[in-house]
């Protein structure tokens, strides 16, 4: 019975590291950026929902539908104005201009919020739902549909609109896509604003489980890379494998090892990965 | 680190002997059982159409991509599993289909790079004056001094010609050495094939253009699908029936000197 | 090759006055740019000459720390404990570059950024050999006064910088130097030209990591009291990089004039900022990078490769 409480953790966690991952793995696929911002952009959307709820009444599921046009607009306008202009550059460069743009935003947040680790509690409490010998807080359920939710969204949006198809074929061809008439400056800023859209958007559902402090961004953007080279780059599906095989990983592990290792257990997992299939567990090579 | 002793094999052995190669990606069988030997001192072509396995076959050869099966002996020795640095250094030097140089070095650095590396020669002046005869040899001595990337297409190809050469080679892979060219260029890079045959080095040169192959092959082999279809004297090949039809197509029979392909 | 020997040991000479200024705070600052040289010297070697994104520098440096201070725990002279550090991240080095420098780009960048942390959480649960959160408290030097020890470590330090400078110039100039350019510009062909690209990227990542292993517990000794939050921070691998790309990788010269410069801005912004001291130091970072076009240029155009340089 241990066995499925566990599992349904990890499941549980799982779908919130998909919708974490998601955005994460578009921008490193289609951009061939890896965004460290990521984290932060995370924590950010906990914050706001965190003083949305206690100063404003705001319920965190309400403010998931503020933060997002919020966080596109600021991916939006970044990738336009700063990281367009160093798409092209060797990778070293854009790692180091997001650590700066990083170093920014985590400053901030801690002058602004300090690194107190906050609790966003619901009053009532949502309760708890008992299956059979499984123990489920229904917050923890709820979030992770909409973060199942969520991830679907970004899928639907990437495979029948217009602009996901514009993405998509960017991703696959630049040059091509540049000559077919579509506007390739314009898409990665569409893309980078969609990636930060499901960081900040995805804040508020994990600020309900877990705590809030500017010293979490790390940590989340660890797991995105853990689960990008788990489940391969820039597919949506992917992040999905990804983030589930992770959640599981670390709920077994925080069981075998004891929770203060499940990071670093997922770490060891990533470069042996890494070892043993250079361009990721699902990577396809020479893309981007 | 040093280069083997260049004692020439005796003509018992020959150079370079694949015996039953294949070569697999995924499921795919790009090189299928393929046995081939060269002789030392013999210029010899290898063509075939677009995807026939050409390229992958010089990969397996020089150790990018290992064979999946079968044994290649280089001088009677087994190199099947050797990585490329050490079929350099054993003495097998390779050109590139699209050329690589390192474009921010000079000329005159790509070159002695291959007589360091490959050619065992000492650092500083020993690899530079050889790689300088080198460069006068293919004639780039002009622009020794000028980094790689100002060359233009035909001078690169040159520069991968004194690459190989500075890698002191007993046996030279030349994949598609003369595509992109022009007539004239290709005439030139004719000249240049012969006078590397005649110091005694070994080729086997992948082709497209006919004209190359039968003005300096004075074997063939075909390949097609990955298998070798033909082996043989140039004009016993160009007449093999089955060539004919699975690679030159019907006018080639009349007309051999006439290019394959669509390039250039 | 003679005439940069030459330059680094004038300009060592200079800088060997500076303990005569007997000012506590110009000996700090100056300690410091020795060891950013160090980093940034020593980040060089792979990721200038061999063109490798490296993020391990933190690595390293948290590795030397420790090693050094349990190397004293357990009794060793300080100079043995830092001889113990930087053979330790050389072997260290060697093992991790046979296993990740098959890595290519972001992959190899982000493998390197993760050996970090996963070091921090081992010294961090082994509590009984390192402390683990609580810090470990090294031994004070036996020098008298203050103003000796602080004068001592920036000798030390600088000894070190000198001798990584000295690793750089005939490295630089030797076959190693010119087989890791080669890798740079293109590394399947190099491979094809005769180069053990493997061994070469290992000798390169080892050569930037012992030194930085030797400055950590130089590091160590000097503050007396390290914690793996402290030495294992991962500013310390973007500060190498930051430097480099400051100064320009094109020279020998490059990373030590940018871990001056870095210095520089980063005890003006120190001054001033205090509480969103980083915050402005990422500011600086993404200035640098966006518009600073002769350290970033130079750097941009070693690093073009002719084909898929973004892979």
């Amino acid at each position: 019975m241990l066995f499925l409480q566990i599992l349904a953790n990890g499941l549980v966690l799982g779908g919130l590291y998909a919708c974490i991952a998601a955005g994460f793995s578009l921008v490193w696929g289609v951009l061939n950026v890896i965004n460290i911002l990521h984290g932060s952009f995370i924590v950010l959307g906990g914050y706001l929902a965190f003083f949305g709820y206690t100063q404003y009444g705001i319920h965190p599921f309400v403010s998931i539908a503020i933060a997002a046009p919020l966080f596109f607009a600021l991916g939006y306008v970044l990738q336009r104005t700063l990281i367009n202009r160093m798409i092209a550059a060797p990778v070293l460069l854009t790692l180091t201009l997001t650590f700066g743009l990083d170093l920014m935003l985590a400053n901030g947040m801690l002058a602004a919020f300090t690194a107190d680790f906050r609790k966003l509690i619901l009053d009532p409490p949502l309760g708890i739902l008992r299956l059979g010998a499984l123990v489920l807080p229904i917050d923890r359920i709820i979030a992770m549909l909409l973060a199942l939710g969520l991830t679907g969204l970004l899928y639907l949006t990437l495979s029948r609109s217009r602009m996901g198809r514009a993405i998509v074929a960017v991703r696959m061809d630049r040059e091509a896509a540049a000559l077919m008439g579509v506007n390739v400056k314009h898409v990665y800023a569409l893309t980078f604003g969609l990636g930060a859209l499901m960081a900040g958007a995805s804040g508020p559902l994990l600020a309900m489980i877990f705590p809030i402090s500017p010293l979490t961004g790390p940590v989340y953007l660890g797991k995105a890379f853990v689960i990008c080279v788990l489940g391969g780059l820039g597919s949506v599906p992917g992040a999905m494998i990804g983030g589930i095989t992770l959640g599981i990983v670390e709920s077994f592990g925080s069981l075998w090892f004891g929770p203060e290792h499940a990071t670093t257990l997922s770490f060891v997992l990533l470069i042996a990965i890494l070892l043993m299939r250079p361009e990721g567990l699902l990577g396809r090579k020479g893309y981007a | 680190m040093s280069q083997p002793t260049a004692a020439m094999p005796t003509n018992a052995t020959p150079l370079l002997a694949l015996d039953h190669v294949s070569r697999d990606f995924g499921g795919l069988r790009a090189v299928s059982d393929v046995t081939l030997s060269v002789t030392a001192g013999e210029v010899i072509g290898l063509i075939g159409p677009n995807g026939a396995g050409k390229t992958t076959l010089v990969n397996v050869m020089t150790g990018v991509h290992p064979a999946t099966q079968g044994t290649i002996h280089f001088a009677g020795e087994d190199i099947t599993r050797i990585a490329p640095w050490q079929a350099a250094r054993r003495g097998i030097a390779r050109t590139f289909q699209i050329v690589q140089p390192f474009p921010e070095m000079r000329v005159l650095e790509n070159v002695a790079a291959a007589a360091m590396f490959a050619g065992g020669l000492a650092h500083g002046s020993e690899a530079n004056d050889f790689a300088m005869e080198q460069l006068r040899f293919v004639g780039l001595g002009e622009m020794a001094l000028q980094p790689a990337a100002t060359l233009t297409l035909a001078m690169r190809k040159r520069l991968e010609f004194a690459k190989g050469l500075a890698m002191r080679p007993r046996l030279l892979l030349l994949d598609e050495v003369n595509a992109g060219l022009n007539s004239t260029e290709v005439d030139a890079a004719l000249d240049l094939i012969r006078a590397i045959a005649a110091r005694g080095v070994t080729i086997l040169i992948i082709e497209h253009l006919m004209k190359v192959v039968l003005n300096v092959c004075s074997r063939i082999v075909v390949l097609h699908h990955g298998e070798l279809i033909a082996a043989g004297p140039q004009q016993e090949v160009i007449r093999n029936p089955r060539v004919i039809q699975a690679y030159l197509g019907r006018r080639y029979a009349t007309d051999p000197s006439a290019q394959v392909g669509d390039r250039s | 090759m003679k005439r940069a020997l030459l330059i680094g040991v004038l300009l060592s000479g200079v800088l060997a006055l500076v303990p005569l200024t007997n000012d506590a705070y110009w000996l700090r600052l100056g300690t410091t740019m020795l060891m950013y040289g160090v980093l940034a010297l020593s980040w060089n070697f792979i990721g200038g000459m061999a063109g490798y994104p490296s993020f391990a520098v933190a690595a390293f440096l948290g590795l030397g720390a420790y090693t050094g201070a349990v190397a004293q725990k357990f009794g060793l002279p300080m100079g043995w404990a830092w001889v113990a550090a930087g053979l330790s991240a050389l072997l260290f080095a060697t093992l991790l570059g046979a296993a990740l420098l098959r890595l290519r780009g972001h992959y190899f960048a982000i493998a390197s950024l993760v050996v970090a942390e996963v070091l921090r959480e081992l010294v961090n649960s082994a509590t009984e050999l390192t402390g683990g959160g609580m810090g470990l408290n090294l031994p004070v030097p036996s020098m008298i006064s203050v103003q000796a020890q602080a004068s001592f470590f920036f000798y030390a330090m600088l000894a070190l910088v000198l001798l990584t400078f000295v690793a750089t110039v005939i490295t630089t100039h030797s076959r190693l130097g010119f087989g890791l350019r080669c890798i740079q510009q293109n590394e399947a062909a190099a491979d094809m030209l005769g180069v053990n690209t493997t061994a070469f990227k290992i000798a390169a990542f080892a050569l930037s990591g012992v030194f930085v292993g030797i400055a950590g517990a130089i590091y160590a000794s000097w503050v007396h009291y390290i914690e793996p939050p402290d030495v294992f921070d991962v500013l310390y691998s973007v500060k190498a990089i930051v430097m480099v790309l400051l100064g320009g990788a094109g020279s020998v010269f490059g990373p030590l004039l940018g871990a001056a410069a870095f210095l520089t801005l980063e005890e003006l912004v120190w001054r001033k900022f205090l509480e969103v001291h980083t915050g402005v130091l990422g500011l600086l970072i993404v200035l640098l990078v966006m518009f600073l076009p002769r350290g970033v240029l130079s750097i941009t155009q070693l690093w073009k490769r002719p084909k898929d340089h973004r892979a």
